[in-house]
């Protein structure tokens, strides 16, 4: 049958055909999709884990206990998850054991552009790199069968323009293939090192056998078109060149980005005139070609950073080729993201905001829209786990400093999860004056609003206990006088809590609880909460903008709030001094 | 011979499930079809485009610019942004609204006035919809893109087919009747 699918929607139905029965994600962009869709078969165990470590060590133990596993991830996950990955490639594996790393060329909605190529040559496991949705399903498919051929795990990398494009797909049925039989054997799953040192071995030994199958595989493959220009490529970067060069080239299409295959190259470098990699990020198979003592031409014409696309190659292979486009050269806004009207994390960073002279370590999530103006409270973002980890590195460095200067630390609750409850044992541990939020929103919300371990729901829907964060907090040591849980909503209580942490020399957590505006629940309770100006009582000061609600506009002389758009959460109430807001729908 | 479709608005606004009707439309008509979309940081009030291209064989999801048949934007100033898009022969369908993003409602830049008039002096087929106000008077703004959707397949000629299954199968069966409704009233609007 005939369907129309993402590549994460294909590389689901790929596990679901390939008998997969145990698969483990942490959610982020643009993988997250991969883990929703494989839940949707209810054949197969499907779980958030709390990080993308975790998801692998699941998927790793599920697949010596015989299962067919896999765990999902975007690429700095795998820089998370990369200790047990490259252990797993010793051990190897009972049932197939699949990651799929999402890279993000173009940092579409991620803090870099790594390019996880690298990771498979460094782990020393196969690489599989699909470039369409028919190929993310075959590929996931085949990556289960390689697997278990040569006892590794393998990694499928897909990027943004992969995992969230559409395309047409032949789906099938499931393989039953159920979970194999367990047989203790310490010499290939307890890495002490006396059986680490024979692993490597036998490492190197599947490496040179599949070096010989990259030769054979159809995964690689030559298109033959005109022999002037010969083009190597693999992913996305496929489809741009075909799109551009059509049959004016010769392709060498790479499906197994690991190992790479020296014989099929040479014999296609040897079938054209001039070689060409197209390759988005990295010179990863350009370095290899090179390697090889082949001329090509790569980097010199095709740029490191950022995503490529039919234009960038075209200029750079037909620079003949020129295109008439309209333009309309008046100067138009600008539309960055911003947190929703009704955010809950709106409330702490105005209030953070009066502290001019506090250094405030951020995290990923949502709040790190308080980077950007009006808010422009944020000093670092780096990754999940840094919003206490750093903080508490920023505060040494002043201590060491002489300076007395506050440091707050700011994450999710999933982040405080996800890498943030070491960082709060650290700052007790060491005696840290770090004062730590955590903008408990109830949700994972950047990423679409996956569940967490503190929202009482797992993956699949089912209830859940909840974790709770100020109990954690009391656990790890910090003292009951030193947690404060408020209410974003309620300025007051939030400043009375801001200025409690300011003063602290101890370590402060702040739990700021409240549900994301987003959520159906939420909005469902608040349909009738909306705030109006009285345009009488308004004197136009414009405090209330300094909030940084979308709902909010000068608009025609005077100030409105869009009544669609508002929950009625009453921030901008409370910082209008003259009484000019109120709420209705109570 | 390959045809695109941009389809440009601000996050919120449904041009994601426009575009996956529309994608699922063209397989059913027997078409190639290709459709990428980019979501995450630009859902919070961001930019927003998603890329439709057909035909018998198509490789890459993403246009070039000077290559659109169709840009159908949501939103005034989304025209103006991706209009380097549109083929010099293509048509523009741009919804007769305005969004302001938080540097115009903050007072730190400025929306342009007369943007409707200059899209439709510098494209010569340029067709303005009112699909907001039309669907907010069949009940509900958030049908805008039904709207839209209507008048998109309409000028692209492809009315033959049963579009108003495939919205069936998109939604779930509350919001049915107002869907087909905007739907309609987009295809009589164009
Ligand atoms: C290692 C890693 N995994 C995943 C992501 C993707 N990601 C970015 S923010 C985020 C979750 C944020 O959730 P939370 O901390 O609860 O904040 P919220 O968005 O709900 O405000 C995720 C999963 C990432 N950036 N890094
Ligand atoms: S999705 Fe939720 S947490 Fe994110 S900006 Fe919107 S209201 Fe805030
Ligand atoms: S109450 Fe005020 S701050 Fe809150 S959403 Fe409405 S307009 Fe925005």
């Amino acid at each position: 049958m005939k369907k129309i699918m993402t590549g994460n929607e294909a590389i689901a139905r790929g596990a679901y055909e390939a008998g997969c029965e145990v698969a483990a994600a942490y959610p982020g962009t643009p993988s997250t999709e991969i883990l929703e869709n494989i839940a949707e078969y209810k054949q197969i165990y499907s779980q958030w884990s709390v990080n993308e470590k975790v998801a692998v060590e699941v998927a790793g133990g599920a697949s010596i206990a015989g299962a067919r596993a896999l765990a999902a991830m975007k690429h700095v996950g795998l820089n998370v998850a990369a200790d047990p990955l490259f252990t797993l490639a010793y051990t190897g594996v009972n049932g197939g054991m699949v990651v799929v790393t999402a890279d993000d060329p173009g940092l579409h909605s991620s803090q870099n552009e790594q390019d996880n190529r690298y990771y498979a040559m460094h782990a020393k496991v196969a690489m599989l790199e699909p470039s369409d949705s028919q190929e993310c399903l075959d590929y996931t498919k085949a990556a289960f069968e390689m697997s278990e051929k040569y006892d590794m795990p393998v990694l499928l990398r897909v990027t943004t323009r992969i995992c969230h494009s559409k395309s047409v797909v032949n789906i099938g049925t499931r393989q039953d293939v159920g979970v194999k039989e367990y047989k203790k054997d310490v010499k290939k799953y307890c890495m002490i090192p006396a059986f680490g040192k024979i692993r490597h071995h036998i490492v190197e030994e599947k490496l040179a056998q599949l070096r010989d199958y990259a030769d054979e595989t159809p995964l690689n493959r030559i298109e033959w078109g005109s022999r002037k220009i010969g083009i190597i490529t693999s992913g996305i970067s496929y489809q741009h060149a075909r799109e551009v060069m059509g049959n004016d080239a010769s392709y060498l299409k790479i499906g197994l980005s690991f190992p790479l295959p020296e014989r099929l190259i040479r014999e296609f470098a040897e079938g054209v005139e001039t070689l060409y990699i197209i390759e988005e990020n990295e010179p990863y198979l350009e370095t290899y070609v090179k390697s090889l003592g082949l001329n090509c031409i790569g980097k010199d014409i095709f740029p490191i950073c950022g995503e490529l696309n039919p234009e960038i190659i075209e200029k750079a292979l037909k620079p003949e080729k020129s295109r008439t486009v309209y333009a309309l050269d008046i100067p138009i806004p600008t539309r960055p993201p911003v947190l929703c009207a009704g955010c809950p994390h709106r409330g702490i960073f105005y209030a953070l905001k009066k502290y001019k002279d506090v250094v405030v370590t951020g995290d990923i999530g949502c709040y790190s829209l308080s980077v950007m103006p009006p808010l422009d409270v944020t000093n670092t973002v780096i990754c999940m786990g840094a919003g206490i980890s750093a903080g508490i590195g920023f505060e040494k460095a002043f201590q060491q400093a002489g300076k007395n200067q506050k440091v707050f630390g700011c994450m999710g609750d999933s982040t405080f999860f996800h890498s943030g409850i070491t960082g709060l044992v650290d700052a007790v541990y060491n005696k840290s004056k770090l004062a730590i939020i955590i903008l408990d929103n109830r949700i994972t919300a950047m990423t679409g609003h996956q569940q967490n371990p503190g929202t009482g729901k797992t993956l699949s829907g089912e209830a859940a206990p909840i974790i709770d964060i100020q109990q954690i907090a009391k656990a790890v040591g910090v003292k009951d006088e030193n947690i404060k849980v408020v209410d974003p909503y309620n300025l007051l209580e939030t400043q009375e809590a801001l200025q409690k942490a300011y003063e602290a020399t101890e370590p402060f957590v702040i739990i700021a609880k409240r549900s994301c505006a987003l959520l159906k629940e939420v909005q469902k309770n608040r349909a009738n909460l909306k705030c109006s100006i009285d345009t009488d009582k308004c004197t136009q000061c414009k405090m209330c903008l300094k909030i940084g609600c979308p709902a909010i506009a000068f608009k025609d002389g005077i100030m409105v709030i869009d009544q669609a758009s508002c929950n009625g959460c009453t921030l901008c109430m409370q910082v209008c001094r003259f009484d000019a807001i109120e709420r209705t729908g109570e | 011979m390959t045809k695109s479709l941009i389809l440009v608005g601000v996050g919120g606004q449904g041009t994601i499930l426009t575009s996956k009707i529309l994608a699922e439309g063209l397989l059913q008509l027997g078409f190639d079809v290709k459709m990428s979309e980019i979501h995450g940081m630009a859902q919070r009030g961001g930019s927003v485009n998603t890329q439709i291209r057909f035909g018998e064989k198509v490789y890459s999801p993403i246009i070039s610019s000077g290559e659109a048949d169709v840009l159908l934007s949501f939103e005034k100033i989304e025209a103006i942004r991706y209009l380097n898009y549109l083929k010099p022969d293509g048509t523009l369908i741009v919804n007769d609204y305005e969004i302001y993003s938080l540097p115009v409602l903050t007072g730190n830049e400025k929306y342009p006035k007369q943007a409707l008039e200059m899209l439709k002096s510098t494209v010569p087929n340029t067709v303005v919809i009112k699909a907001s106000e039309i669907a907010n008077n069949i009940g509900n703004i958030k049908v805008q893109n039904m709207v839209l959707l209507g008048a998109a397949v309409k000028r692209l000629g492809l009315l033959d087919l049963d579009w108003i299954s495939i919205i069936k199968d998109y939604l779930p069966e509350r919001f049915h009747e107002l869907n087909i409704k905007a739907f309609n009233a987009g295809i009589n609007e164009a």
